[in-house]
């Protein structure tokens, strides 16, 4: 090692000793400080910050016991080696410049070559401390980064993934405030024509790569669920997109789950993640598997997002979790797995809800409240009609912006009537208007009347009583697909017309279809004598909605041309609606 | 009394190849500085402050320590030995031997510096 230049402070009172001293040390290369008692000691060292401090013990005015303590003080987090200069012989007298903050002692006489070695000696210590030190300052300064930016990617995070309608009463669940940064990622939101969609996702690795790609996620769900396309065209284009911009061996295992209330039926996809339960109220359970390669992985073509029907009816729960809950382990090392949940299940008192019953079983097995971060778990409660809060997408402000006077018209036709469905399209249109965003959900509902009966009854001309028995139900599906291969010639047309009227606008939506059409004027709905006992048929049951939700409902022609006027006013939803 | 020598011829060749052209200043501070330390310890002694007497004798052994007078060093400790245990009459003999010590030193240091 090479010898370096220090600066050393020498107290002692006796000149002879001084002198000695110093000219040891200067013959060492370092250059000397000199002091002539405490006092002057500490002053100096206040002065000139030398690197390391020789004291003598005993001096006048302050001794060297008491200076050690002032020169400690003085160098705080610094480390200043100090070594007493002495002749003392007693045990106890050498303790106490230890106990004053003394490093090590030098007795007299003075030798050369043990006052050369402990110099260099304490100059490894102190350069070793040094590094360490700035080392630990640099470890705080970027740990201090990282919380913060993390803090912002967090934000940034938010504004693109806000909670959806996770705060429904009906959806319970457990993830890390800072999940993101975990690979973890959980949506929900509610659908336009009813029902919601939640999706559950575990990037594989932690802290950013695992964050970013929660990114373009979020934006594809939240876009395309509000505009009413199904959990399965989410899945495709999530799928998709990660696929193009992972790197190989980074994905997203995850779970979709589409909840359709009024029909009792939920639509789950499971790719790669721990079996998600469906919990019955009568208490058997469920298990779906997962049955696909984890997001991100399979080019498009090659992609299954077929999604798994199951029925179920209020009462009934759904557990989705990330396998943050299986790997959960215990201080043997032990996993929690999937007989943990099974026996945390089986054992619950029959009022808890199995939700509570799993997080606070998997809490209590792996004893450490940091284990629990690293886990997403959600339940769903299948109800009737579960209250969904308000939108976060307020028109308040902006209601004024955007188109108010245009009118559009959209036609598909022979084949790609059975291949694509216009209404996400369509829907995308009127909710440019700020004011028929809050209303997506009855414009999605009479988008999507108008369309499946121009679809089913106008151009394929499928009886509905078809629909009232399981055997007819079955025979409508299948002869809706043999069906939907014989359309050359037909076409759907919809014309989109929206005005501003005072304090609103008026949305004029004519859908023709090419079909036959049908006796509108002896239909009991549409001749106003109205008949209960036929409300329950689909068809009926379509009509009716339409009545209600728009201002008037005229049917043209043959009966395959229909006109609704839907009016929509500033007041009328705001007041109900989350005003901020 | 003591068996040690006057002078450690050793330790002295050594401070002069440490001090090199200031071994002289060196020798010249020492006597100067001895010289003081003595007038302070019989005025700490004729003052009967037994406790500045200790601390005196404790200064001036370190400081014959390290320039290689062992016998004086040795009669410092036995006077700082007495301060501390304020036997004055012991203190008072032991000033008397240092002075005659510190005579025989001088004396062999400046045949040093002659030299």
């Amino acid at each position: 090692m090479t010898q370096r230049n220090l600066r050393i402070l020498i107290a002692d009172d006796s000149d002879t000793d001084r002198l000695i001293l110093q000219a040891i040390i200067k013959r060492l290369g370092h250059q000397v400080i000199e002091a002539a008692d405490g006092l002057e000691a500490v002053q100096k060292f206040r002065d000139e910050c030398p690197d390391i401090v020789l004291l003598d013990a005993l001096m006048p005015r302050m001794d060297g016991m008491e200076a050690a303590r002032h020169i400690k003080a003085l160098a705080g987090e610094r480390l200043v080696p100090l070594i007493f200069l002495t002749s003392l012989s007693d045990a106890e007298d050498l303790a106490r410049c230890l106990e004053a903050g003394g490093d090590d002692f030098l007795t007299k006489p003075y030798n050369r070559v043990i006052i050369e070695a402990k110099i260099k000696a304490f100059d490894r210590m102190r350069r070793m401390h040094d590094t360490l030190s700035s080392q630990h300052e640099q470890i705080c300064e970027r740990n201090r980064q990282l919380l913060e930016e993390q803090a912002i990617a967090r934000r940034v995070f938010d504004n693109v993934a806000h909670t959806g309608c996770l705060d429904s009463p009906n959806i319970r669940y457990h993830a890390s405030p800072l999940s993101v940064f975990n690979g973890d990622v959980l949506f929900a939101s509610p659908r336009p024509a009813g029902g919601m969609l939640i999706f559950l996702g575990d990037f594989t690795g932690h802290g950013l790569p695992a964050a970013i790609g929660a990114m373009p996620v979020a934006e594809i769900f939240y876009g395309m669920a509000r505009k009413g396309f199904s959990g399965a065209d989410v899945l495709r284009e999530i799928n998709q997109k990660l696929k193009r911009i992972l790197p190989t061996g980074m994905f997203c295992c995850g779970a979709m789950v589409e909840a359709d209330f009024k029909l009792g039926q939920l639509r789950v996809w499971n790719g790669a993640l721990p079996e998600a339960w469906i919990i019955r109220g009568e208490g058997e359970s469920l298990l779906l598997p997962s049955r696909h390669l984890p997001l991100g992985i399979l080019p498009p073509k090659q992609f299954e997002c077929v999604m798994e029907v199951v029925q179920v009816r209020p009462g009934d729960r759904l557990l989705v979790m990330t396998d943050g809950v299986l790997e959960a382990a215990n201080d043997r090392g032990e996993l929690f797995g999937l007989p943990g949940i099974r026996q945390c299940l089986e054992h619950r008192q029959p009022h808890t809800h199995p939700f509570d019953a799993v997080l606070e079983a998997v809490r209590q097995f792996s004893d450490r409240a940091d284990e629990s971060d690293d886990l997403t778990l959600v339940g769903l409660d299948i109800t009737d009609q579960p209250d969904l809060p308000a939108e976060p997408e307020q028109p308040s402000l902006s209601a004024l912006a955007g188109p108010t006077e245009w009118r559009c018209e959209y036609e598909i036709r022979e084949r790609t009537l059975g291949d694509f469905s216009p209404l996400p399209l369509l829907l995308h249109i009127c909710l440019e208007v700020p004011g028929l965003r809050t209303r997506s959900g009855e414009i999605y509902t009479l988008l999507s009347e108008l369309y499946n009966n121009a679809l089913e009854h106008g151009v394929l001309q499928l009886p509905s009583e078809w629909k009232h028995s399981a055997d007819g139900f079955g025979k409508y599906y299948s002869e809706r697909q043999a069906r939907l291969a014989r359309v050359d010639g037909h076409y759907i047309r919809f014309s989109l017309h929206h005005t501003r009227k005072p304090g609103g606008g008026r949305l004029r939506v004519v859908c023709e279809d090419s079909g036959a059409g049908f006796d509108f004027s002896n239909h009991p709905l549409v001749s106003g004598r109205d008949d209960e006992s036929r409300a329950p048929r689909y068809a009926g049951r379509g009509l009716l909605l339409l009545k209600r939700l728009s201002r008037s409902i005229k049917f043209r022609g043959k009966g395959n041309h229909v006109e609704i006027i839907y009016d929509w006013n500033f007041s009328a939803h705001q007041g109900d609606g989350d005003d901020r | 009394m003591t068996d040690k020598q006057h002078l450690d011829e050793e330790a002295l060749a050594e401070l002069q190849d440490v001090m090199e052209d200031e071994f002289d200043v060196l020798i010249q501070t020492y006597i100067i500085d001895s010289r003081d330390r003595i007038a302070s310890l019989k005025s700490a002694l004729s003052a009967g402050d037994a406790d500045a007497f200790a601390k005196t004798a404790h200064s001036l052994k370190g400081s014959c320590i390290n320039i290689g007078a062992p016998r004086l060093g040795e009669l410092c400790m036995e006077a700082e030995q007495a301060g501390k245990v304020s036997d004055l009459t012991e203190a008072s003999r032991l000033v008397g031997e240092i002075e005659e010590e510190f005579a025989a030193v001088i004396s062999l240091l400046e045949g040093l510096l002659v030299r």
